[in-house]
């Protein structure tokens, strides 16, 4: 089933409503998705480079039921190996990979589990980007907290008891400065051992900014490894630079950053391919920057507000397990975090196999967590949702279920220095 | 028979010191029993600041902690942490684990040696984790560490003593206790560890990934305390092929 990315809103003027369909049927009038626009940092890197020439060369068919069991039983997991994991022919090994992969995770994580949550202060966006509830021509309710109300969103987030933060907000500078962002991470240092950032990719200095803000982990999620759907589906914004949303994680390195996290955004593109890229892309940073910590996500597709059809093609919880399994062999020492766009059943199973960390007590809207969290009705408005999630679980469930699986939730492993 | 490890001034009956990082809270006191460990590590920066569980709250009294500075990428951020555990109450003891490298979490025997003299200096009883060179033990010594914790094999790896023949140079060369840290993956090697004259043996990968962790802390126990035998007693001697030709080499000599 072929994904329908493409809803007109009826707030649209007769000029935005042309000038979104010129977008979308004429590739002509976007921009060279390769280019850097002005005050875009580049960076000299040849991670990129490295990164797409292995993608490109890459046949999953070739792909033997040999190449996999080879693989399997290799001490060290090669690039070769990986493809081969990540290929059809490992379809029917899914039950020994997953063995693998927990005795990998056991070995260098114990059975502990890290638990966050994510607090979406803002959903301002000047993308369109056709799969995202935030895209700019989406008719959602948009709102950006002030700072009493982000102080207050994390007073009751912090009272639950969680001590790990992950900020984000949509992607408008104009609205979510970073000065903005920076004084809500030092209100969040106040109520949180460790505050990590998804935001708009921004060049080194204002990381280093952020970072010296109270910010220490950035996630920037590629979305997609493959230029040409890249292109595609990010058809306006800043977003529209692929080298510069690549070279984001390793920018965030460079401005002092602890660590970073990156994913392809699972069913946009061919799964192999964009799993194989991603893996690589933690691969390479860790071998350029060998004290950062480096961790990968597995995000799939989720239905948005006005568009419940978007789905995560082919990428089946089973592939999603497998994709997990190869990630985890290839790169035992990475974190992977799997979030609440999965559901309280696959997340209960992979945290036995692979997954390192996961969300509870979710919210990906804007200013609603004391109506999440008490059942009270919201005072005031609230923001829109970016995607509608699949696990409600707060973080009194989500440690309890983590401990029935035998595993060791651990809410902070970290200190800022 | 009055066999005790002295660390700093402290002295220990059990030379088996527990990792607590890789396992279930709820499992720490029965380890810690079935162990007989009077030493347990405590990662200083998973140590909960609220009202959640916490690995303080399972530590039985009379364990003495051994607080770590994972997480410090250079000697400046190891203190710090050291402070920090020293300020949340637990003693003096510190470990320093200080890794540039998330990949295998080698120890960085340079900033290691740093750490060790600013800690020693402020009175910490410093036990740093290092990898097995003797230039950086005799530094370590220098520097005013209280054992030397040289690692056995990578980290997690439960590869046994990969690195036997670096940790023996360190034991007949350095006078301080070589404690045996980081790749001992089963009693067995804990037992050789300690029949080479190590003078403890920590573990905790090796337990964690055991189908029952009680059970395996006391094999452990046993491993460690029969190695320590072993090498009190003076190992026999072992005879290999040849080597005791019934027709001595040495028969043509007069007196």
């Amino acid at each position: 089933m072929e994904n329908r990315f493409f809803v007109d809103g009826s707030h649209l003027s007769a000029h935005a409503l042309e000038k979104k369909h010129r977008l979308e049927t004429d590739p002509a009038c976007r921009t060279d998705p390769m280019a850097y626009p002005a005050g875009m940092e580049q960076i000299s890197s040849d991670i990129m480079e490295k990164v797409l020439s292995e993608t490109a060369s890459y046949d999953p068919q070739q792909y033997t039921a040999r190449d996999v069991m080879a693989a399997l039983e290799h001490p060290t997991c090669s690039i070769a190996d990986l493809k081969a994991l990540l290929s059809p022919a490992a379809e029917p090994f899914l039950e020994q990979m997953a063995q693998r992969a927990k005795l990998e995770t056991a070995r260098h994580f114990g059975n502990t589990v890290y638990l966050f949550t994510p607090l979406y202060i803002a959903n301002y966006c000047e993308n369109y980007c056709v799969y995202c509830g935030f895209n700019c021509y989406n008719n959602i309710s948009r709102m950006k907290l002030t700072m009493e109300q982000i102080e207050h969103e994390m007073q009751m987030i912090a009272q639950s008891g969680m001590e790990e933060i992950l900020i984000l907000t949509g992607e408008s500078q104009a609205q979510s400065s970073i000065e903005y962002i920076g004084e809500a991470c030092k209100l969040a240092r106040k109520y949180f051992r460790m505050v990590g950032l998804e935001i708009y990719p921004v060049n080194t200095d204002a990381y280093r900014y952020l970072h010296a803000c109270g910010a220490d982990y950035v996630t920037v999620f590629q979305e997609t490894y493959d230029v040409q759907r890249y292109s595609e589906v990010h058809l306006h914004g800043n977003k529209r630079s692929y080298p510069y949303r690549f070279d984001a994680p390793e920018r965030a390195l460079m401005g002092g950053m602890r660590g970073v996290s990156c994913s392809a955004l699972l069913g946009l593109s061919h799964f192999p391919k964009d799993a194989l890229a991603s893996a690589l892309h933690v691969f390479y940073l860790q071998r350029k920057y060998p004290h950062a910590e480096i961790s990968l996500s597995c995000p799939r597709l989720r239905p948005i507000l006005h568009n419940n059809t978007i789905h995560p093609s082919d990428v089946t919880e089973k592939q999603l397990c497998r994709i997990l399994c190869a990630y985890r062999i290839f790169l035992p020492y990475a974190g992977i975090t799997v979030s609440s766009r999965e559901s309280e059943t696959f997340r209960n199973g992979i945290v036995r196999i692979a997954a390192t960390k996961v969300s509870a007590g979710v919210s990906t809207g804007v200013g609603d967590h004391e109506s999440k969290y008490s059942g009270k009705r919201p005072q005031g408005t609230v923001g829109d949702e970016q995607f509608v999630i699949n696990d409600d679980r707060s973080l009194a469930a989500m440690y309890e279920a983590i401990r029935e699986e035998g595993l060791q939730p651990v809410l902070n492993d970290y200190i800022y220095l | 028979m009055n066999d005790q490890l002295i660390l700093g001034g402290h002295a220990f009956n059990s030379r088996f010191i527990l990792g607590s990082g890789k396992y279930s809270l709820h499992l720490i006191e029965s380890a810690i029993r079935d162990a007989g460990a009077e030493i347990i590590t405590l990662a200083v920066r998973r140590a909960n600041t609220k009202e959640q569980e916490s690995i303080l709250d399972y530590i039985p009294q009379g364990v003495t902690l051994l607080p770590n500075t994972s997480g410090a990428r250079t000697a400046e951020e190891a203190v710090r942490i050291a402070r920090l555990a020293r300020a949340m109450g637990c003693g003096d003891f510190v470990k320093v684990e200080i890794m540039g490298d998330t990949k295998y979490l080698l120890p960085d025997n340079n900033e290691t040696i740093r750490a060790t003299e600013l800690l020693a200096k402020e009175g910490f009883v410093v036990l740093p984790y290092m990898y097995p060179d003797l230039y950086a033990a005799r530094a370590l010594v220098q520097a005013g560490a209280a054992a030397v914790m040289p690692l056995a094999a990578p980290i997690g790896s439960n590869r046994g003593l990969a690195a036997k023949a670096f940790i023996q140079i360190l034991i007949d060369e350095i006078d301080l206790p070589v404690i045996v840290d980081a790749g001992i993956g089963r009693p067995s090697q804990a037992c050789e560890a300690m029949e080479m004259g190590a003078a403890a043996v920590m573990a905790n990968t090796a337990l964690a990934t055991a189908g029952d962790l009680p059970l395996m802390a006391s094999a452990f126990k046993n491993a460690v305390e029969a190695g320590r035998k072993a090498y009190l007693s003076g190992l026999g001697r072992v005879l290999t092929r040849g080597a005791s030709a019934s027709d001595p080499l040495t028969g043509f000599l007069r007196d």
